[in-house]
């Protein structure tokens, strides 16, 4: 066990940390390095845990009614009938929390009990990570793990620089270079460290992993410290040697363990319906114990009071009033099984195994990733049967993030569209060769020797932040910060001008074959406001030249005013390019003289060393350089789009999910991704752009498209009359009031751009946006940042009763992530921060149909089948109490044995429920992705809402009555065959408790739709583990045992030998079955869902093809149903001309089709995906470049 | 399914069970099922119906109220609570010949053996002889744990309220008085005599009886319950074991005695009888009843006209709603392919 110690400390103002002076810094009482994140000991963990756990409101319920049961006077039940589930639930809990806990132990003891050497009195000395203390200073290693936030003092590499790798801090496995602070890089070796010391005041511990705001104060001088000095806990050394550190942040303090907080705790609909329930019901308990409290009051004076010779009042309660107080209580202990423990730790047992069926899913594994789809978090399954909105970033999502540089324009002319891959290899050793660029003529310019082609690869070989590493002669391998910085300096690399190495002060590059070694002046980093990167170089000639790259808005605007005519071919590349779906950037150059370095040189140094607005200094200064820049050309990479895009798209929107793309890319760029995946196609009437920069501008526009909306939807809705009439009133008044726009049901799209979005999130704009937005198909916001990306599913979740997912790969994507009902992580190319983020992550953007529409949609079904059985079984079985009242004068006597009442939910009824809930299945997974229509039940929260639960209550209470009364009128003259009478009260026990046992099991029978082994063996054996248990409790052994527990000594033998008692219990489960059997018959009938009539043709087809063809299925009946729920409508009243031609050329193929239906059938193990018809999109990142149709026309009219 | 073979550490196990393709019956409820499951259920029902209506109709039972209400009730003399004993006397005529066996009944109205705390009270140790609870019984058996100080035993509401009428039966064979005997023995459940009720292994009984007193209501002490046959005293006497398995709804019967003997072993004759009512019970003082019943049984036990009707009655609905769900099922078929 670990030794640290968790006092809690004032809180801290700043920190002010001494080298190598271990007496001063204890002063100030900072957390020592080690670390706990183990919650209990081995003594603390009976007290903690339970503790934590009564904090649950329904185990402290339990707790209540237990105390209440230990009262003599209300006690109706016997204390084991609640302590046996409660400690049964209680001990699962604490297993679950104390194995948790001890794998955090384990971890923190390796973690902690990891050496580290430390400087020591001059002396290094191995410690334990646990024993460093804050001003400590650490040797590290290469590939050691950095033991505690420190202040990087020097390193034996160059320059005072080091490498770190930061995976297990914020995912993102690029190496990343810190540098000392060049004072204490001179010191070099531990004699000068052991002297060293300087005292260092910052910020107190915060979680911002890429800030750090401090001072260094060191022989009456102040140094500057930022990020760029630290390494922080969790990182790895790498490239270097060794490097010393002193220890700012220890232990509790660091950055690391700052960020590992508790992340916010996400719900379902269902939870919160589930609970306003179960308040209904505490609320309906009352209820009945008030009426059977005031039955008692009335019982007890005017019978009670009578009956007083044979049992007399007990002393202490003398009167009638009194009585019924009591007797309240001991009807709410005996009737609290309507809201039975087991009922939420069931819920968690069923969504844990709809977890494990994620993570098992082999469809959602990705083969060439090696990843498996991961369930984050076990308590969000249902609701991903419910998503309505699915909020997706674009690149690394939809795209793969492989960025290729596909084309380019230099000078005024544009290359990359050739008919043959270059090969590099003769002309350039050193190129890579998966490099691919398809235009001949721009490798002749090279090697023709054109100043300008040659500039523009020299900047985009030495205009970077890319590390290289050689690990032979010419095996360069880079890394790059993004994607984009690496497929351009590859590029460069191809086409001659080689990055091979960098130090802080040089940039060393072959071109064309020649070693040329730059000096580096200054790097002018990106950042999202500037949206450009430049860097000053001094060539070996001595000229100083600044090379710039950048966004063409931004840069564009920087250029010297005489470029004009070349910035407006190149404007037009750009939007070529734009149009073809690519990313683009602008490349320009400056030349400097001397002086004009000089100038700027100093001013720069100036801004760098400010104290105050530091940032705000640097960024003026930037833009002062960058100017009057010459323009060189642009650059175009092509961003792959991931495999089944368009199809899990198409999917998704027949299945009536609204996406929306949330893209920081530009809007053509985006506008081109959505028409390749097919979010926008050439059938919708309408795509709507939103570009305005002002808030009336917006408004307009919004206004526009949405009486545009109205206008095309009444020409289409032309036949019906009341529609035109109903149009021609409510088109006057402006904004259309919202019911209307939920009317329409055209496939309308939106395309919104970021400055417009500012404008539409606006307070007094936001009901004006979403009722235009949501009326749309899809939606498609550009250049949005990742705050407004929050935003809007925020406002989507704020108007919209609907469930949101937002899916995403990258940091940017986090705040969606977390704000959405579910968040959805890639785990692809961009670190892992979006899947630490998530809820559920998986490697492609098509297994999301799989996650939705098949994971989802069974959750959401057993979740609902089992709330609506499990309400119904505790109605059932609580409500023969309430009725029993009536008959033993209010007393809260019990129908049953009190063993059964503690063994119905744990035992006889709990595996069958449970079984359903993670096994059952309406229709195979194939056939929800092909009839997407299934979803919708969902959407619409059909199979679980209110209704639903007064119905399944509604049956809960007629199966008591019948329970109660049938048993009842039959017994009360009914004898043995012996002549003895069997309305003795534990005969009349025995058969309730039998009867309803057999009537809740044959309910169970009838709710599961699908009968594997396991329900076979639960049905039947909750069935006999009833009877044999109820033998056995009433066998005689026991009775010799304990006289005084096993009242029901023989009740069992004798009962269930009666013939007549048989009878009953027949009849008593026809009376409740047979009317549900008839009502579920004649629903199938007159109003089949869709599920019914797909898991119907299934069977008939199993019947007709025998066991061979049932997994295949075929094809064919599937136009019939698509073309009945989804189309049949459309096609009737005349509007199957505006049908997703996708969909229709897809169900026609499939129709025409059968040669392919038999060849299907012949591959067993072939998996289809669904309409994966005629439209050819068999390439994955094949780009269908289509004409926008409506699309520039009316983003012109707008303008 | 992937040709190329590259890492798949992590991939996921194929198995039926992780990916839910389990082999599995998936039911349906068909026309072709449910329509003829229907008929058959209720023709069945309709079947049994029938067997348990005829069984039960040739079932005779015989009942009278005795509780003395009523002026000319010739128990009314005995219904005020004076001092007793008052013996009242019950002439009655059966028509018919009432076929042996015949089972002899008392029955109570409003009587609420299953309150819960009349029915905890009793002290099972104590029943079944164990002798340190005779010296001091469980709370349970509360207000009637000790009498004076002094344990009760059998103690507890249920023993102290022990049912104490007693019978006797006559036939008038020509105004002579011929007595039917009633056979008290084996009224008891099985388990009940040999299993949870027994009396502490001392010899005599009444020793252990030593330093306790009898229930409060009791005119004799346990042991001495039935002066007849000493084997029938203590806590396996018939008619205690009888009264102690208290009753599922506030009116019930209680067995009391069969008629065993010859002659009457085949049946009573038609004719008439005096019941001779040793009347010590007091129950108009909370409005309830008491009557006896004779009755003899069938291989379904006694008269219970209820079971059949319901059976009649539920069968007949079945096939009804089996025709109502053909034509539902005709009209609006369920849409099939081709």
């Amino acid at each position: 066990a670990s030794q640290c110690c968790r006092n809690r400390k004032p809180h801290e103002e700043e920190r002010r940390v001494r080298a190598n002076d271990r007496e001063y810094n204890e002063k100030f009482q900072y957390a020592s390095n080690c670390i706990m994140t183990s919650k209990y000991n081995i003594v603390t963990f009976l007290p903690v845990n339970l503790f934590e756990q009564f904090q649950e409101v329904a185990n402290t319920y339990f707790l209540f009614l237990l105390i209440l049961q230990l009262i003599p006077q209300i006690s109706s039940l016997s204390w084991f009938t609640t302590i046996v589930p409660l400690a049964l639930v209680l001990s699962i809990t604490a297993v679950k929390d104390a194995t948790d806990d001890y794998f955090r132990h384990k971890s923190d003891n390796q973690v902690n009990n990891r050496q580290s050497q430390v400087l020591i009195r001059g002396l290094l000395q191995n410690e334990k990570w646990m024993n460093v203390r804050v001003g400590d200073i650490i040797k590290l290693e290469n590939k050691q793990f950095v033991a505690a936030d420190l202040l990087l003092l020097s390193s034996s590499e160059p320059h005072g620089l080091c490498y770190i790798e930061t995976a297990e801090l914020d995912g993102e496995t690029n190496m990343k270079v810190r540098q000392s602070v060049s004072v204490t890089n001179e010191l070099a070796d531990q004699n000068n460290l052991a002297s060293f010391d300087g005292e260092v005041v910052c910020e107190p511990p915060n979680n911002k992993l890429d800030r750090f705001c401090g001072t260094l104060y060191w022989r009456d001088k102040k140094y500057t410290l930022t990020n760029q000095n630290m390494l922080l806990r969790g990182c790895v050394l790498r490239n270097t040697e060794t490097c010393y550190g002193l220890v700012i942040f220890a232990g509790p303090d660091t950055k690391l363990m700052q960020n590992s907080g508790s992340t916010k705790f996400k719900r379902t609909s269902i939870d919160r319906l589930m609970n306003t329930l179960v308040l209904w019901i505490f609320g309906f308990l009352v209820c009945m114990g008030v009426i059977l409290a005031v039955g008692n009051a009335v019982w007890e004076r005017e019978v009670g009071s009578l009956f007083q010779s044979y049992l007399p009042w007990d002393p202490s309660v003398d009167n009638f009033l009194f009585s019924a107080f009591l007797s309240f209580w001991s009807y709410v202990i005996i009737l609290n099984t309507v809201v039975p423990i087991s009922l939420y730790v069931s819920v968690e047992v069923i969504r844990l195994g709809h977890s494990y069926f994620i993570n098992w899913d082999q469809e959602m594994f990705c083969s060439q990733c090696n990843t498996a789809a991961e369930a984050r978090t076990t308590t969000l399954n249902e609701e991903l049967g419910q998503v309505e909105y699915i909020f997706s970033d674009k690149t690394g999502t939809l795209t793969q993030n492989i960025m290729t540089f596909n084309k380019c324009s230099i000078n005024g002319q544009t290359y990359g569209e050739g008919p043959d891959p270059l090969d590099f290899t003769p002309f350039n050793p050193l190129a890579d060769p998966d490099f691919c660029f398809y235009d001949d003529t721009l490798l002749e310019s090279v090697k023709v020797g054109d100043a300008h082609t040659h500039k523009f690869f020299r900047l985009l070989s030495l205009c970077h932040t890319v590390m290289s590493e050689e690990k032979s002669e010419g095996e360069l391998v880079y890394k790059a910060q993004s994607p984009d910085e690496g497929a351009l300096v590859t590029a460069a690399r191809n086409f001659g001008f080689v990055f091979r190495s960098r130090t802080p002060g040089t940039i060393t590059t072959t071109e064309m074959g020649r070693p040329v070694t730059y000096t580096l002046l200054a790097i002018l980093d990106f950042n999202n406001i500037r949206k450009r990167m430049s860097v000053i170089v001094r060539d070996p000639e001595g000229r100083i030249c600044l090379y710039c790259k950048g966004a063409d808005t931004v840069l564009l605007e920087r250029l010297h005013p005489c470029e004009q005519e070349l910035m407006n071919v190149t404007s037009d590349h750009l939007h070529e390019y734009a149009a073809d779906g690519l990313r683009t950037l602008a490349l320009a150059y400056r030349d400097l003289s001397e002086d004009e370095w000089e100038a700027w040189s100093e001013s720069y140094c100036c801004a760098d060393k400010a104290t105050s607005c530091r940032e705000d200094r640097l960024a003026a200064a930037y833009e002062h350089i960058e100017q009057d820049m010459m323009l060189l050309g642009a650059t175009a990479i092509e961003d792959k789009l991931q495999e089944g895009v368009p199809e899990t798209i198409a999917v998704l929107s027949l299945a009536n999910i609204k996406i929306w793309v949330l893209t920081g890319d530009k809007q053509e760029t985006a506008v081109n991704i959505g028409y390749s995946c097919k979010m926008l196609t050439d059938d919708m009437p309408e795509v709507f752009i939103i570009s305005g920069n002002t808030v009336h501008s917006v408004r307009q526009e919004l206004r526009r498209a949405r009486e545009r909306m109205i206008e095309l939807s009444r020409t289409r809705e032309g036949g019906k009359e009341e529609g035109i009439e109903g149009w021609k009133q409510l088109q006057c008044p402006p904004p259309p009031p919202s019911n209307l726009m939920d009317n329409i049901s055209g496939e309308f799209a939106l395309v919104i751009n970021g400055h417009s979005l500012a404008h539409a999130l606006e307070a007094d704009m936001e009901t004006e946006f979403v009722s235009t937005a949501c009326a749309c198909k899809a939606v498609i916001c550009c250049r949005v940042t990742p705050l407004q990306k929050a935003q809007v599913v925020e406002l989507i979740k704020k108007h919209k009763k609907a469930v949101t997912l937002a899916i995403g790969d990258g940091a940017n994507d986090v705040s969606m992530i977390k704000s959405a009902h579910i968040g959805v992580g890639i785990s692809g190319q961009e670190g892992i921060q979006a899947v630490l983020a998530s809820d559920y992550s998986f490697s492609q953007f098509r297994f999301l149909q799989r996650l939705l529409l098949v994971h989802g949609r069974w959750s959401y079904l057993r979740m609902c089948r089992f709330l609506c059985y499990f309400f119904y079984k505790n109605f059932a079985f609580t409500m023969v109490h309430f009725w029993f009242g009536f008959f033993c004068g209010f007393s809260a006597q019990t129908v049953y044995d009190q063993y059964f009442i503690t063994l119905y939910n744990i035992v006889y009824t709990s595996l069958p429920v449970l079984a359903m809930g993670i096994f059952d299945q309406d229709v195979p997974d194939q056939r929800s992705l092909e009839y997407p229509k299934l979803y919708e039940p969902g959407q619409l929260n059909l199979l679980f809402n209110k209704r639903e639960f007064f119905i399944c209550i509604a049956q809960g209470i007629y199966t008591s009555v019948v329970l109660f009364f049938v048993p009842c009128a039959v017994l009360s003259d009914a004898t043995q065959s012996t002549g003895e009478p069997l309305a003795d009260y534990q005969t009349f026990a025995v058969t309730t408790a039998t009867a309803l046992v057999i009537v809740v099991s044959v309910q169970i029978a009838l709710d599961t739709g699908f009968w594997t082994v396991i329900n076979h063996v639960f049905v039947w054996g909750s069935l006999g583990s009833y009877f044999s248990i109820m033998l056995a409790l009433h066998s005689q052994t026991l009775f010799l045992i304990f006289p005084n527990q096993f009242h029901f000594v023989g009740s069992a033998q004798s009962t269930l030998l009666q013939p007549v008692v048989w009878l009953t219990i027949a009849l008593a489960t026809t009376i409740c079955i047979v009317p549900v059997l008839a009502f579920r018959f004649l629903k199938v009938d007159l109003k089949p869902q869709l599920s019914d009539t797909v898991r119907y043709t299934q069977l008939v087809r199993q019947k007709k093809h025998g066991r061979l063809g049932a997994r295949g299925g075929s094809r064919r009946s599937g136009y019939a149903f698509a073309h009945q729920e989804g189309f049949g409508e459309l096609i009737t009243s005349g509007k199957n001309m505006r049908l997703s031609s996708l969909a229709l050329a897809s169900f026609a193929s499939r129709h025409s089709s059968g040669w392919i239906d038999t060849l299907r059938r012949k591959k067993p193990t072939h998996v289809q995906t669904p309409p994966r018809g005629s439209v050819p999109l068999e390439g994955s990142g094949c780009c269908i470049q289509q004409p926008p149709p409506a699309l520039c026309s009316y983003g012109n009219q707008t303008e | 399914m992937a040709k190329q073979a590259p890492d798949f550490a992590n991939r996921p196990d194929n198995t039926a069970f992780t990916q839910q393709r389990l082999p599995a019956w998936q039911p349906m409820l068909s026309a072709g099922i449910v329509i003829p499951g229907f008929v058959l259920i209720g023709l069945a029902f309709i079947g049994i119906g029938v067997a348990l209506l005829v069984t039960s109709q040739s079932i005779q039972v015989f009942e009278m109220d005795y509780t003395g209400v009523g002026n000319n009730h010739p128990c009314f003399h005995c219904s005020d609570p004076k001092p007793k004993p008052c013996v009242c006397k019950l002439n009655f005529t059966i028509d018919f010949f009432l076929k042996g066996p015949v089972f002899f009944y008392y029955g109570l109205s409003n009587y609420f053996q299953n309150y819960r705390k009349y029915s905890v009270s009793k002290d099972d140790d104590q029943l079944s002889g164990n002798l340190k609870n005779f010296e001091s019984p469980s709370d349970t058996c509360s207000p009637y744990q000790r009498d004076n100080n002094k344990p009760i035993v059998p103690c507890g509401s249920i023993a102290n309220s022990m049912f104490n009428d007693t019978f006797k039966l006559y036939q008038n064979v020509n105004a002579t008085m011929k007595p039917v005997n009633f056979d008290g023995k084996g009224i008891a459940w099985w388990t009940d005599y040999n299993i949870k009720y027994r009396n502490p292994d001392t010899t005599p009984l009444r020793n252990a009886f030593n330093n306790t007193v009898k229930p409060i209501f009791w005119p004799v002490p346990a042991y001495e319950l039935d002066p007849k046959d000493p084997a029938n005293n203590g806590f396996i006497n018939q008619n205690f074991l009888v009264w102690m398995r208290t009753a599922a709804l506030p009116d019930f019967r209680k067995l009391y005695a069969r008629i065993n003997d010859p002659p009457y072993a085949e049946g009573l004759p038609a004719g008439s009888y005096m019941l001779e009512i040793q009347y010590n019970y007091p129950v108009l003082a909370f409005g309830g009843t008491k009557k006896v019943v004779f009755s003899n049984v069938s291989w379904m036990g006694g008269k219970n006209d209820f079971l059949g009707i319901a059976y009649l009655v539920i069968g007949t609905l079945c096939v009804l709603m089996s025709i109502v769900m053909l034509i539902v099922y005709a009209k609006f078929k369920f849409p099939e392919e081709d």
